[in-house]
């Protein structure tokens, strides 16, 4: 059976290069699941989880948005910011929720707000997706 | 011939030169590693969206809702952007670039306005009374998105305009810590990969560009997608050019600094063997004098 090449960027670093059965990830339009011979895509990226089948296992990504394509059974997603979920650290995951949520509450402006709420946002995520990952002990790569 | 006293002060000299050299290797080699660093982590991410973009970019001439920075006009006026180091001592680097960027001026028989990065280029487009724009300068120690974002708004803003119909950028290419290559690419519009490197513009045919069209799948739009990416796009492009010159720069100094450290420590060897020369030529008279005075009592 053919297997997507996936590939996963951002600005810092190349996260993935690997070949997987199939690709969940969190669409602008909402979640959607690539399999081969998927038609040519190109997608925004909403904050969330990328979640890579291979075989039995599954691995799981945090993604703060981006971009998203398909093309020739060829993922390519451009990530603001992306992490392996067992690289999260959740210490400094949930530290910086307090620090979000205090930003918050203190916050002078409606910009000001509106940044402490995204990172509150972000901080969540990253840890959602990492005491996912821990409490069902799915094996991962 | 000249004097011990003479030589002893042009080694110190050349001894000082080497020290301080030395010292600018050092720097410029700690430097340098953090710079190839990033260069080389962010570059996966400006390549895949060119990718990405050029095969969008086939569509949009036929496209019906283009985007503003998608479209194809005939060139009438063209934008250079030209990043040099603000320092000097960087071997031939500067002296390629500008030379890269004045031919790529005196090819192109179409108006070309010009903004510079770097004081190097600034004083050489000024020098040879080229129209500039804007010029930057200091961008190198601060390379960063939200640092060249001012530079990123005057190219889209005219290119959007229509003040400028297509956008091209110099910059020192990193290849590797001996090799940094000139190289001018264009921005805007957006083309097939291939297509955009120096040279190689005029073999990619019609058939090139229509085998990179892509017929995509847009979520949420096409329009809401492209407003979203072209823009970072651009800015994606611009900062790695930055950061493949800033590498390119140190790099280059590096290389620099340590040819002089060598050839500064060769001369001392020279010196070195002149002042032993002119040293023992000075006992042998002084011995000469001794033992003639000596003959002149005896006799």
């Amino acid at each position: 059976m053919a297997t997507l090449h996936i590939s996963i960027v951002t600005a810092e670093r190349s996260l993935l290069e690997d070949d997987v059965d199939m690709v969940i990830a969190p669409g602008s339009e909402g979640e959607l699941g690539i399999l081969p011979m998927h038609a040519p895509l190109l997608t925004m990226v909403s904050p969330g989880e990328i979640r890579l089948k291979k075989g039995t296992g599954e691995s799981s990504f945090a993604v703060t948005g981006g971009f998203l394509e398909v093309r020739d059974n060829k993922v390519t997603i451009l990530a603001d910011a992306a992490e392996r979920a067992d690289e999260i650290d959740v210490a400094r995951a949930e530290a910086a929720i307090k620090q979000a949520q205090e930003a918050i509450k203190a916050a002078p402006a409606a910009k000001e707000l509106e940044e402490a709420t995204k990172s509150l946002q972000r901080a969540a995520l990253r840890l959602k997706i990492a005491r996912k990952k821990r409490g069902t002990g799915v094996p991962g790569q | 011939m000249p004097s011990v006293r003479d030589i002893r002060r042009r080694i110190k000299s050349v001894q000082n030169t080497a020290k301080i050299t030395k010292a600018m290797e050092m720097i410029a080699a700690s430097k340098m590693r953090r710079a190839q660093q990033r260069t080389l982590a962010s570059r996966p991410y400006a390549t895949k969206m060119r990718e990405v973009l050029s095969h969008l970019a086939g569509q949009a001439s036929e496209g019906d809702e283009t985007h503003p920075l998608l479209q194809r006009r005939d060139v009438k006026n063209i934008l250079l952007v030209h990043i040099t180091p603000d320092r000097g001592l960087t071997g031939g680097l500067n002296g390629n670039l500008n030379r890269r960027a004045a031919q790529h001026i005196l090819e192109e028989k179409r108006a070309i306005t010009v903004i510079t990065v770097g004081k190097k280029g600034r004083d050489f487009m000024i020098r040879h009374g080229q129209k500039v724009k804007a010029v930057f300068t200091d961008m190198t120690d601060k390379a960063s998105i939200s640092n060249i974002l001012p530079i990123t708004k005057i190219i889209v803003d005219d290119y959007a305009s229509g003040a400028v119909d297509r956008v091209d950028v110099v910059y020192a290419d990193f290849l590797s810590t001996m090799v940094q290559k000139p190289t001018v690419r264009q921005l805007l519009p957006i083309v097939p990969d291939a297509e955009s490197m120096e040279g190689e513009g005029a073999t990619a045919d019609k058939s090139a560009i229509k085998k990179h069209t892509v017929d995509y799948i847009y979520e949420p739009s096409r329009p809401a997608l492209l407003n979203d990416l072209l823009p970072r796009y651009i800015d994606m492009q611009v900062y790695q050019a930055l950061l493949e010159a800033i590498a390119s720069e140190q790099s280059a100094r590096m290389v620099a600094m340590r040819n002089a450290t060598e050839n500064a420590i060769e001369m001392i060897g020279g010196l070195t063997l002149e002042l032993n020369k002119a040293r023992q030529s000075s006992i042998t008279n002084e011995l000469l004098d001794i033992v003639g005075g000596v003959a002149a009592l005896e006799g």
